[in-house]
């Protein structure tokens, strides 16, 4: 990555397609390569000499692949399933990491078991499916409200823009954590797969506002340059200006902050099922894992680690992802 | 032949917490059909504001239309829908902006904004409108337009991007095409191709021009009549040659001696001495006085009159006839 600094980008607040013709100056040698290079190009070609943010995208995409089929290849080859509880009483009991029930070395438990008996690994693919799940559904539902409310709030600007970042104002000044949990105690449900719906529609519900706020900043900043006078000037209408030329225009924070709203939103899922309000048994995330672990902690600590070290590290590894992707689409603000 | 463009007593005034600034008051002018319009002046004199209101995109709050007509095709412009504006926008009057560097949406392909125009405009489908879109380039002479058309912004140069401005207002043919200073961001050779190629397609489309410029070389080449704005006025208004030949106003005079003259050996660079008005708090009397090298009490009491020096020939000031006089011009009497 190049540490140069080109002083005229400092008065450039949105990434804009100046940043990549620099990069094009920094990497003349390059010259050849750079031929019809996209700007998509050219910060794919940066994430990739990052290397924390490479380790974090390659992490991703395994802990995501083994989510989704692990738990049915599980199935497939000892026969099965996250949920299974074995009928006989000698296999209801925790076993530790590649312990077979005569107590020697085996491959059917690589994570050991819990107290029902239950596979660790299977839940804890599982778990990730869930947590994923919910962490990835919850960002597209707050980047599409928080995208398009904070477009028009700042494309119409004045009155209108006023009212609605009030309102976000006063979602923000809610404690959210704790409007989360009445939500979630209050509608109950009663099937586990209700109860994940109520849980989308709560995290759902606080998570958007800063995207709007951050789409409205940039919306701002934009919507006062030529291009769209110039678009204006041909008779586009205004849905079309906000949706078709302003939205892309921002989409490199907006990629930037969803990235980095996945594992906060996962957090708060786990920290809802910890506290028993989020996803409930037999379905598993890494937050219900972590609860039911943490009170066999001192007997059985692989019911514990397991879920929890697969959790910080697919956090760790989207963060790292966040951050390079950041500097990948947005080398200026790039705080060295 | 008829007006294509009449524009009366057209008042677009800005509200600041300095107080209303009179960016353009009571000026009226016309265009012709297949004629080219100039309109000169400092920054800030409201040329672009002048422009803006014929297509009603001044920003508004603070910006506001607060009277006139802009009578375009017989119709008024300044009466019509939002909707019916956005018709008129792009398909009959086009405008080409200042700095083809910001005008151009970065993150889309330029075949995407080519096509945009034609799409909205005349219900083209996507392939005729691509396939239009590249016409327009190669129009525009940009070299190898069916691979570039899918570039980005950032891949052309500043001419090429203005190219690409030109083709996008040329592309669905308007009647009038509005050139805000085309030429101010570009170099001097690339400035020739661009007023080359805008002169060109005017021959070959008959589309009236309006071509605001500060460089009265542009004007002198480019332009029909001339229009000299100063503090949202109207300061002289003539046919091209007849400015040049006989400057009826002083400041008119003042801009043409500021005009460098290659052949002088040495010597200073004329300047006009002091600066434009604060717009806010214009004193009474004439808004150029200050600066004015014919300037007498009067001056600074009385707004001077709008007085008539030939036929197609105006000028705001006092002493119009005498300036006029000084340059070898007879004023007609009235």
């Amino acid at each position: 990555m190049s540490t140069e600094k080109n002083p005229q980008h400092d008065e450039l607040i949105h990434i804009g397609p100046e940043m990549a013709v620099a990069e094009a100056d920094v990497h003349a040698d390059e010259g050849a390569f750079l031929r019809g290079t996209s700007l998509w190009r050219d910060a794919w070609r940066r994430l990739l000499k990052n290397k924390l943010a490479v380790f974090g995208l390659v992490v991703v995409i395994v802990v995501t692949i083994a989510s989704i089929a692990g738990p049915a290849l599980i199935q497939q080859t000892f026969g099965f399933t996250p949920d299974y509880i074995p009928n006989n009483d000698k296999l209801t009991r925790s076993f530790p990491p590649f312990t077979g029930p005569d107590g020697k070395f085996s491959w059917l438990h690589p994570m050991g078991t819990d107290n029902a008996g239950r596979d660790v690994m299977a839940r804890v693919l599982q778990g990730g499916q869930i947590s994923l799940f919910v962490g990835i559904l919850s960002t597209v539902i707050s980047l599409l409200i928080g995208v398009s409310y904070g477009a028009i709030a700042g494309y119409a600007g004045g009155r209108v823009d006023n009212l609605m970042m009030r309102i976000v104002d006063v979602f923000y000044s809610l404690p959210y954590i704790i409007i989360v949990i009445v939500l979630l105690s209050l509608f109950r449900s009663q099937t586990p797969r209700g109860q994940l719906t109520l849980l989308f529609i709560a995290i759902g519900s606080v998570s958007w506002l800063t995207m709007a706020r951050i789409v409205r900043g940039q919306i701002l900043s934009l919507k006062n340059q030529e291009f769209v006078l110039a678009a204006r000037a041909t008779g586009v209408s205004g849905s079309r200006i906000v949706f078709r030329h302003l939205v892309p225009n921002t989409l490199g924070p907006v990629i930037v902050y969803a990235t980095l709203t996945v594992p906060q939103i996962m957090l708060l899922e786990a920290f809802l099922s910890f506290l028993g309000f989020g996803v409930q048994a037999p379905l598993s995330s890494w937050g219900s894992l972590a609860a039911d672990g943490v009170t066999n902690i001192a007997v059985f600590p692989w019911q514990l680690i397991f879920p929890g070290v697969t959790m910080a590290l697919t956090l760790f590894s989207l963060n790292f992802l966040g951050d390079g992707l950041r500097d990948a689409l947005d080398p200026q603000m790039r705080t060295v | 032949m008829t007006n294509l463009l009449d524009v009366k007593n057209l008042r677009t005034y800005f509200e600041t917490d300095d107080g209303v600034v009179k960016a353009v008051d009571d000026i009226s002018f016309q265009l012709k059909r297949g004629e080219t319009l100039g309109i000169v002046g400092e920054s800030g004199s409201g040329k672009s504001v002048t422009n803006l209101s014929i297509i009603r995109l001044v920003p508004d709050p603070p910006g506001k239309i607060v009277s006139g007509e802009v009578i375009f095709n017989g119709s008024d412009l300044l009466l019509l829908s939002n909707e019916a504006i956005r018709k008129i926008r792009g398909r009959r009057i086009a405008m080409i902006f200042q700095d083809p560097m910001t005008s151009l949406n970065p993150y889309m392909k330029i075949s995407k904004q080519l096509m945009e125009m034609t799409q909205l405009h005349l219900g083209h489908s996507k392939a005729q409108a691509h396939d239009h879109a590249i016409r327009m380039m190669e129009t525009v002479g940009i070299p190898d337009a069916h691979s570039r058309a899918g570039s980005y912004p950032h891949e052309f140069s500043g001419g090429m991007r203005q190219r690409v401005m030109i083709a996008m207002a040329l592309s669905c043919e308007p009647e009038l095409l509005i050139a805000d200073e085309p030429t101010t961001a570009l170099d001097v050779t690339i400035q020739a191709q661009i007023l080359e190629l805008i002169k060109k397609l005017k021959r070959e489309t008959g589309t009236s021009v309006i071509l605001i410029t500060h460089d009265l070389g542009v004007v002198a080449g480019m332009t029909d009549h001339v229009i000299v704005m100063y503090a949202g006025k109207i300061f002289e208004q003539a046919r091209t040659t007849e400015l040049f030949s006989t400057p009826g106003n002083p400041y008119t005079k003042g801009l043409l001696r500021s005009v460098p003259d290659p052949t002088a050996e040495q010597g200073k660079l004329y300047q006009i001495p002091g600066l434009p008005p604060d717009m806010a708090h214009l004193q009474p009397g004439c808004p150029f006085a200050a600066r004015c090298d014919y300037v007498q009490d009067i001056c600074r009491r009385e707004f001077p009159p709008f007085v008539k020096l030939n036929s197609d020939h105006y000028s705001l000031c006092h002493f119009a006839r005498e300036v006029y006089r000084e340059s070898g011009g007879t004023p007609v009497q009235e």
